[in-house]
């Protein structure tokens, strides 16, 4: 009987070894795709928070997974073998950092429903940030987007110098993860011996003027980056020599790499989501605004053309008018002329207080955008006084508005630097994905996927994040996917890409307080 | 004996996907191992499943016929657009059966019979590429069966008798493809329902219109399984009224198709017999898995199916070899009832080809030890399943499916 058991024990051995299902072309296998001309063995990411997987106003541990470079990175790894991707993790999914114990960075926003029943984006309140700036890793990692970083900070000796994070001369996202306090970030990068790059820098160089409404400086023909401050655009003279600097220390050791370049900063969310009409006026109220200005737009504006103040154009500009309904709003333009001495002086004789008011007062038209963050502004009273109605009857600090020629400085930069870009890919031969186009088109036209349509709109079109600037994974999938699309072509590799709708968009909490 | 009975009936539970939809045709060793064709075959106890009307023809007062199987089985599943590949880790399956008759006189035996004909357990990776489907289930069910044979003249016999079935089904998946909480967890919920039970019967006949021709027919119920009061499990949902999932109970109801064989055997010279059945498995009844919430704010799931009616084609032959030794082989062909586009990965099944063999040991006159395998050829497929939707759009879940199944089993065959 024995042998019998034998050939049963034969049998059950045999079933277990039979039972892996193989595939005529395994796609866990390499050969199936090709890093063609591309070696993906030592790939390292450079950039600011678009690269870091930076969301929702935050750094935290799934929006870094979701990153585009580890999306990359993965799909990479099917066509050859690679080192892991490595991440400078951060210590939870609230967001937030601490330094010494101190928060110096808020939560990440979610959606939540406020008490009138409405979804909107809160500071996610359940926690304290956990990700203390003083812990640092053992870098380098391949993921080296630094938030915040300008083009010129990768450079910068000194940015991940933790003593320095206090006073604003460091970075504490760099600060956590660079090897020591004088590397810079091109550095760390360099120890991993990249045989493969991606760089995505410039952003922050228009992004710091854009958010604050541009209140900052533009710094062109200013070559001493040191003396810009955090809102100030950057000399495109000076981006253009950093940037190749880098990309010249990158291919030093890379066969290749790819190139991103910088999107239209104002077709971001951020800045297209606030309408400038947003003031609701009744009948009542605009009528007795419109007697309140009568004198100024009949008399004032006209007098001050006749004395060659201003011009005809500008006093047409400066004409505020009120219906029953939706109205534009009220701001201050630092662009126009400043009237409010002359207006004080005869013929006018305006009081000091007037004459302020209406010093470099406008209305906004179609071409001012409104930032995100001042949607809660709009409306509000100054001291609880119906009479002070923010955007109104107070106009619009500098802070508030992103006017049209404060736009035509960050249009002038961003094409400065996107030549400089597409020059240095092209004198490189590097890979180029052109992410102005790409952003623009889907906040035109959407993404098509196979659930529908990713657009540009905030909250609910997929793309954007719940800060208006940054992506979502999804956003994210898609940028990994075009940047595939593009180092497919330059290097004749087949490296697939993923599916976008596997990729989560904003995250709904109501852990808001 | 007793041991391996106890082992055999409680220690083992049934649970396996092997054949065409959640099908588990391993309901006799000696059967299985001539491609399972026994509609007209009287060779043992196992008749009680595949023909009872063939009971009464058994030459023992009292016949017992015990096993069980396991299913070694894997599914792979890859998407070449996007490098995805995934396989199932699914446990092994152990199906059982256990026949007993007893003939109270020349024209007249009794039977008893429990056997695991549906079942299926598919185990994929958590949050894998179709978690949006199926995480993983287990679906049993346990068929409980009295039977009578009669025999009507010497060359014709009917049988037959009710069925009570017992069952239960424990199902996970993620609720879309994205939703996670604030840690990234992924939303999904478990149904799980118990102690379902249920009622059928089987009738059949057999007729032998020469010594060696045996013909045979038999048909089982369908089976309604209904799922009432079950437990669904909402885990990782986001704390926002936008997402208004919490646990409750449901409803839902899983058919067991009716199953209707046909065939005959022939004795061939002394030594040979031949066994040739056709099945066809009434799965249409299968349109769709709806899963009804009790609570009014959960949207109910539902799930097209569209099962389409299936047939098998089983050969087989025995060789009795000396007294000590009968050998068997067999070969089947598995229509799937999955029609393309409703691939859904719980029971990712395509045709399958099976190769049978099998002996048995005759121990003494009473006690034989029979032994099968079955080895499942399934090809490669390029599938879908297009019935599940996103913000009112259906999105496909498509990929390259390949699956391989080895199934040795064990049973006994006691006679008095």
């Amino acid at each position: 009987m024995k042998k019998y058991y034998r050939y049963i024990a034969v049998l059950l051995a045999a079933g277990v070894l039979s039972c892996e299902p193989e595939f005529d072309t395994p796609v866990d296998e390499l050969g199936t795709y090709s890093n063609g001309e591309a070696d993906f063995s030592s790939y390292v990411a450079l950039g600011n928070s678009l690269t870091a997987g930076y969301a929702d106003g935050a750094l935290y541990i799934t929006g870094q997974e979701n990153s585009y470079p580890n999306i990359m990175a993965q799909q990479f790894a099917l066509t050859q073998e690679t080192n892991d991707f490595t991440i400078p993790y951060v210590s939870d999914n609230t967001g937030g950092l601490l330094f010494g114990g101190t928060v110096i960075a808020e939560n990440r926003f979610v959606l939540a429903v406020g008490a009138n029943g409405e979804p909107g984006p809160a500071r996610y309140t359940g926690s304290q940030p956990t990700t203390e700036v003083l812990n640092t890793l053992d870098g380098p990692f391949r993921n080296m987007g630094v938030p915040g970083a300008k083009s010129y900070h990768l450079v910068a000796q000194g940015y991940g110098n933790a003593e320095g994070v206090p006073a604003g001369m460091a970075n504490p996202y760099f600060a956590r993860f660079a090897t020591s306090a004088s590397t810079t970030v091109v550095e760390d990068a360099m120890m991993l011996n990249p045989t493969f790059f991606s760089l995505w820098i410039g952003n922050n160089d228009v992004l710091g003027y854009a958010t604050s409404g541009g209140t900052g400086e533009d710094q062109t023909n200013n070559t001493v980056p040191s003396t810009y401050g955090p809102n100030d655009i950057t000399d495109p003279n000076v981006f253009h020599s950093v940037y190749s600097g880098i990309v010249e220390t990158l291919t030093s050791t890379a066969t290749g790499g790819v190139l991103v370049n910088i999107p239209d900063v104002t077709s971001v969310p951020y800045f297209t989501t606030v309408p400038i009409n947003a003031i609701p006026l009744d009948a009542t109220t605009a009528e007795a605004l419109n007697n309140q200005f009568a004198a100024y737009n009949t008399q004032i504006l006209p007098g001050l053309v006749q004395m060659g103040v201003i011009t005809a154009d500008e006093a047409a500009f400066r004409q505020l008018n009120f219906t029953e309904g939706q109205n534009y709003v009220t701001l201050v333009d630092e662009d126009l002329t400043d009237i409010a001495e002359t207006i004080q002086a005869a013929p006018f004789n305006l009081d000091a207080q007037t004459a302020s008011l209406l010093g470099q007062l406008r209305q906004g038209t179609d071409s001012d955008l409104i930032p995100l963050t001042s949607a809660g502004f709009l409306g509000t009273t100054v001291g609880d006084n119906p009479n002070m109605v923010n955007g109104v009857s107070v106009p619009l600090g500098d802070e508030h508005v992103l006017t049209i020629t404060e736009q035509e400085l960050i249009k002038e930069a961003t094409t400065a630097y996107n030549q400089a870009i597409s020059d240095i890919a092209d004198a490189n031969g590097l890979a180029l994905l052109d992410a102005n186009s790409l952003l623009t088109d889907i906040a035109q036209n959407g993404y098509n996927f196979d659930a529908g349509t990713v657009t540009s709109t905030f909250a609910s079109g997929g793309a954007f994040s719940l800060d208006g600037i940054h992506l979502t994974p999804r956003g994210y999938a898609i940028v990994a996917n075009e940047l595939i699309k593009e180092i497919n072509i330059t290097y004749s590799a087949s490296v697939p890409g993923v599916n976008i709708g596997n990729y989560p968009t904003i995250t709904l909490n109501n852990e808001v307080n | 004996m007793k041991k391996l009975l106890f082992l055999c009936l409680f220690g083992l539970a049934a649970s396996v996907t092997y054949a065409g939809g959640y099908r588990v045709s391993l309901q006799g060793q000696r059967s299985l191992a001539m491609g399972h064709t026994g509609v007209a075959v009287v060779n043992n106890a196992e008749l009680a499943f595949f023909n009872p009307a063939g009971l009464v023809y058994l030459e023992n007062k009292i016949n017992m016929a015990v096993g069980a199987s396991a299913v070694f089985s894997e599914v792979a599943w890859q998407n070449d657009q996007f490098g995805e590949t995934y396989r199932t880790d699914s446990p092994v399956g152990t199906p059982f059966y256990a026949y007993f008759s007893y003939k109270m006189n020349d024209w007249l035996s009794l039977g008893l019979a429990a056997y695991t004909p549906y079942g299926s357990t598919v185990e994929w990776p958590t949050d894998w590429s179709g978690s949006h489907l199926v995480n993983n289930i287990d679906l049993k069910a346990i068929y409980i069966q009295a039977l009578a044979s009669v025999k009507i003249t010497d060359n014709l016999s009917v049988g037959g008798g009710p069925i009570y079935v017992t069952g239960g089904v424990n199902f996970n998946r993620n609720l879309n493809r994205t939703l996670t909480d604030l840690e990234g967890n992924r939303s999904n919920v478990t149904v799980d329902a118990t102690g379902v039970s249920a009622f059928g019967w089987s009738a059949s006949a057999m007729y032998k219109p020469t010594d060696r021709l045996t013909v045979g027919l038999n048909y089982r119920s369908e089976i309604m399984m209904d799922a009432e009061g079950g437990d669904a499990d909402f885990q990782n949902i986001p704390n926002s009224p936008l997402t208004p999932f919490e646990d409750t109970a449901f409803d839902a109801t899983l058919p067991l198709p009716a199953e209707l064989s046909v065939g005959f055997s022939y004795q061939l010279l002394d030594k040979w017999l031949l066994a040739v059945d056709y099945n066809r498995t009434y799965w249409s009844v299968y349109e769709s898995l709806d899963i009804d919430f009790a609570n009014p704010n959960i949207p109910d799931s539902q799930n097209a199916r569209n099962y389409k009616d299936a047939a098998t084609y089983r050969f087989g032959m025995q060789y009795l070899a000396n007294e000590m030794f009968t050998l068997r082989v067999g070969y089947y062909f598995d229509e799937s009832p999955v029609q393309s586009g409703y691939f859904a990965p719980e029971t990712p099944r395509n045709d399958a080809q099976g190769f049978t063999g099998g002996l048995s040991v005759n121990v003494n006159d009473r006690l034989s030890i029979d032994a099968s395998f079955l080895y499942n050829r399934y090809k490669e497929v390029d599938e879908s399943y297009d019935y599940y939707s996103e913000d009112g759009q259906r999105v496909p879940f498509e990929g390259t499916y390949k699956t391989s199944a080895f199934i040795p089993g064990l049973g006994l065959t006691y006679k008095i």
